[in-house]
């Protein structure tokens, strides 16, 4: 059964809302509490979404506008929210996210906190947290739109047009896991360059266990770091569908004159590489050998392993970017990316895709974007996969109902443990993912077959 | 710990016994506090709890997509059929249409859906943006259910309009407007529709199963394993049994003030409730079949038989541990500390989201001197009572488990996430079995609380980096 095209409604979305991709930002500043101006729900069911991911708190306060104040206004209630999460979160910095509620009914959320600003300095005794507001209604793009745009807003808003110039880099490493930061700061350590990753969730959404309830988890990138991200000699910013209006990069470029360098996310050989030569010339020397030993490595295991994944066909989901890093990995190891598909709408998957794919001969994958699930199932029907590469929501419609595996990167990935240390990045990310696809497609093989080998 | 609770919440935290507290009085059924970090949804989640396991039906939520995304096939509401609830529509609203209105594309949506699916009714979910920008709902399902010949019925759950509870309440109008028109000629005098029990992890089954064997008719699941048709005829039915009684208590008055079908307010967690909702059914059926109490005491006699022996072994580990219990509805705290008290475990903390004066009271008196009774609380109080009453396990949903496994802390869902049954004699093995499991861990000798680290004292300095990093 075939939806009609064009289609209207949207069954089973390969996409989350703006201000859900603002939240996970947001958690990234150190001693930030990420708080949505509308009503409850929107906060609360976010947490939920968030938590079974990650499976750590993750507090996102509301300002609860009640029917009343949708009607007034919501100032009242986002002043009051404010006050009380600065007064028992002791938060450093809130992270203010519009919802669709607040955007409709025309809140004027930057003069709202300039007054907030203005009245309550004294009851605060002149300790002003930094308030970062980003605009994000939920009919405004996914929540890939929502991630950069909070991104953005901490970056343009909070860096220091009089910070003092420095050898720092800034890297903007959008929606990776907790793990994969954790790689990109080790590797730019092991370059001996300094460096701000914003925004960095790799504590906060994947805490060590503690004696006492931390209110705000330790970790996220430090205020000071971000103020100072204006005086830094480049940026670095992953992703090869940002526009240019979302991209933190960019801000610092324009209003500041650093150096910017737009990558792709690095997955897979040629991404990493990208990033790898990138930090070379930035460093002035050769990449520690640790990384080209790596890089050895990864070769290695592609050649070693190219005859199990050889000519299997893979669908491919999830963010934007992600997919293309994805697509760009799987092509180089000889999986066939025959189905490339993501609910957002940047407008620059096609080219990205195409970029990635080029070198190689055959067909190149069908590209969807805007789409959702029921499509991508029905697109996927002809297309007869041999594994499907993306977060747990393509499981049973993709996955179950061919009986091929899905390897699960990405979020959300609800239906598997140490989702937030799923390493992507890096050669050695390339490794993992590798290992996990040539073991997948083994494991098909060994169950399918009537025999039972234990040697394969 | 007084500086973690808000001066606007203290009247909504009590401790039962405490100097000024009695006699019992406690705040509740309040907006929640801006800022506060409520662990509460919307009305648009009220609602949506509420119809979502009706299985043939199709929900199409009327919004931006987020509202529709965040509960794609999470619960664990099971279906013996059909399973187009675990499908997630929306008209996926954007900018152009909250501009212009959304009216146009609902229709289109709903017409297109209908035709591809074949449900047996359509529930259509307004939330908070179609509240603004005032899309006519009822307007448009009208005209689609003209043109498509099945009931198309618009939920009123703008998300901002109150909290979970207005949410219940516009799903219970939404089912009303279904009973009443079905064929009630086959119904059997001896029945009853079940009304709030979402069937998860096939919970529903387990009861069906009991009153089977009772000789009792179950006319409507409302709404685990539900059907549009069931929910049609169930005013056939000679009784309503209501659990989780915050979600659909005004649909079993409102079928009370139509159809004249007497309610009774039941639970299928833990023994005494469980048994006592059996033996409520058999009363009142006895005057009809007089044989049926004595059906129904053989049944519990022989489940307990199975049950008990192996209660008291897990019991043994249990004795004297302490538990936290944070729910939505009231009526599963009641159900947990009676729950606890089999498993020697002390309640010293109850509180519910969505719990009324009465649930608090009647809290308030099945529980022990100093504990502590809360209503809509946080993630900052709620970790602050479980350090307080040091608990041993706590039992909340996905929400309230990363504050428990941080602190150390044992943790038993009990949410609509869960996959394991937790109803009737059996759920209650099934509830011992994950309590004792959770309880008796080894890792908690090992957490920094119980243990300290060995390494990395903050007293000695830190070995600096060696360099070798080529």
């Amino acid at each position: 059964m075939k939806k009609a095209e064009p289609f209207v409604s949207t069954t089973n979305a390969c996409k989350m809302c703006t201000p859900m991709g603002a939240a996970l930002a947001f958690k990234g500043l150190e001693g930030c509490v990420p708080f949505l101006h509308g009503s409850q729900g929107c906060a609360t069911y976010m947490r939920r979404y968030i938590i079974s991911h990650f499976r750590e708190p993750m507090d996102i306060a509301s300002s609860s506008l009640g029917e009343k104040d949708a009607v007034y206004g919501g100032k009242a209630n986002l002043m009051q929210g404010l006050l009380n999460v600065i007064g028992k979160y002791k938060a450093q910095a809130v992270g203010i996210a519009t919802t669709c509620l607040t955007e409709t009914i025309g809140d004027d959320v930057s003069m709202i906190l300039h007054e907030f600003k203005k009245e309550c300095l004294a009851g605060l005794n002149g300790d002003m947290p930094a308030l970062v507001h980003v605009s994000t209604p939920s009919y405004g793009g996914s929540h890939m739109e929502g991630f950069h745009a909070a991104v953005r807003a901490m970056t343009g808003q909070l860096a220091d047009p009089e910070a003092a110039k420095h050898d720092g880099v800034n890297l903007f490493s959008g929606f990776v896991s907790p793990e994969d930061i954790r790689h990109l700061q080790d590797i730019f350590a092991h370059f001996g360059l300094p460096m701000t990753i914003l925004p960095d969730y790799s504590e906060t959404l994947d805490g060590p266990a503690l004696e006492d309830y931390q209110n705000i988890p330790g970790g996220g990138t430090p205020l000071d770091a971000v103020r100072a991200m204006s005086g830094a000699r480049a940026s670095i910013e992953f992703g090869r569908t940002i526009k240019p209006d979302l991209s933190a990069g960019e801000v610092l470029r324009e209003k500041y004159g650093v150096t910017h360098h737009s990558l792709g996310l690095p997955i897979g050989l040629r991404e990493s590489d990208a990033l790898f030569t990138t930090l070379e010339s930035l460093a002035g020397c050769a990449a520690p050998r640790r990384y080209a030993l790596e890089r050895g490595q990864l070769l290695d295991a592609m050649v070693d392993g190219h005859k199990y994944v050889a000519g299997k066909k893979a669908v491919v989901y999830g963010e934007e970017d992600l997919v293309v890093g994805i697509t760009s990995f799987l092509s180089e190891i000889g999986v066939k990316p025959v189905l490339v598909a993501s609910g957002g709408e940047s407008g620059g998957l096609s080219e990205a895709i195409a970029a990635v794919t080029e070198e190689f001969p055959g067909e190149p994958p069908l590209v969807r974007d805007g789409v959702d699930f029921y499509q991508i199932v029905a697109e996927a029907e002809a297309l007869e996969p041999d594994l499907v590469v993306g977060n747990s929501k393509g499981y049973r419609g993709l996955a179950r109902a061919r009986n091929i595996p899905l390897i699960r990167v990405g979020f959300p990935i609800h239906d598997r443990f140490g989702s937030q240390r799923v390493l992507h990045v890096g050669y050695r990310g390339a490794l993992n993912l590798y290992d996990m696809i040539v073991n997948a497609l083994i494991k098909k093989k060994q169950d399918d077959s009537p025999i039972g080998y234990g040697y394969i | 710990m007084e500086p973690v609770i808000f001066e606007e919440r203290k009247a909504q935290i009590q401790r039962k016994g405490a100097k000024g507290a009695e006699p019992f009085s406690i705040s509740c059924n309040k907006n929640s506090l801006a800022g506060a970090v409520s662990q509460r949804a919307c009305v648009f989640c009220g609602s949506r709890v509420v119809l979502y396991p009706i299985a043939d039906a199709l929900h199409l939520v009327h919004g931006p997509i987020g509202c529709a995304v965040y509960n794609w096939d999470i619960r664990g509401a099971m279906s013996s059929g059909p399973e187009l609830h675990r499908l997630s529509f929306s008209t996926d609203l954007r900018e152009k249409d909250v501009i212009f209105g959304g009216e146009k594309k609902l229709y289109q949506a709903l017409l297109e859906l209908i035709d591809l699916h074949k449900p047996n009714a359509a529930f259509v979910y307004s939330t908070c943006i179609v509240g603004i920008i005032g899309d006519d709902l009822k307007a448009v399902c009208k005209k689609v259910e003209a043109e498509k010949g099945i009931p198309v019925i618009p939920v009123q759950s703008e998300g901002f309009k109150g909290n979970k509870r207005e949410g219940y309440l516009a799903a219970c109008q939404a089912m009303f407007t279904l009973v009443g028109t079905g064929d009630t000629s086959a119904i059997s005098p001896l029945s009853v529709n079940i009304l709030g029990d979402f069937n998860l992890a096939g919970e529903i089954w387990i009861i069906q199963d009991y009153l089977r064997r009772m000789g009792v008719e179950v006319v409507a699941n409302i709404t685990g394993d539900g059907r549009v048709e069931e929910v049609r005829r169930a005013h056939g039915a000679a009784l309503n049994l209501v659990q989780c009684s915050g979600a659909t208590m005004d649909l079993a008055k409102m079928m009370q003030q139509k159809y004249g079908i007497p309610f009774k307010k039941v639970s299928y967690f833990g023994i005494e409730d469980m048994s006592d909702a059996l033996y409520e059914v058999a009363k009142f059926f006895e005057d009809k079949d007089p044989e049926i109490m004595t059906r129904t005491r053989e049944l519990v006699r022989e489940e307990l038989r199975d049950l008990y022996p192996k209660l008291q072994l897990l019991r043994k580990d249990l004795v004297g541990k302490k538990a936290a219990i944070y729910v939505g509805g009231a009526f599963k705290a009641f159900s947990l500390v009676k729950s606890f008290r089999h498993l020697g475990i002390d309640v010293v903390m109850v509180g519910s989201q969505t719990g009324t004066q009465e649930d608090y009271q009647e809290l308030a008196e099945i529980t022990d001197e100093g504990t502590i009774v809360v209503d809509d609380t946080n993630p900052l109080e709620l970790s602050a009572f479980i350090k307080e009453k040091d608990v041993d396990i706590f039992v909340g949903g996905v929400k309230e488990r990363p504050i428990a496994y941080k602190l150390g802390v044992g943790f038993c869902d009990h949410n609509h996430e869960r996959k394991e049954a937790l109803e009737g004699f059996l759920g209650m093995y099934n509830f011992a079995k994950e309590v004792h499991a959770t309880v008796t861990s080894p890792v908690w000798n090992f957490t920094p609380r119980r243990r300290k680290s060995p390494i990395a004292s903050p007293d000695v300095p830190a070995c600096a980096a060696t360099g070798r990093v080529s």
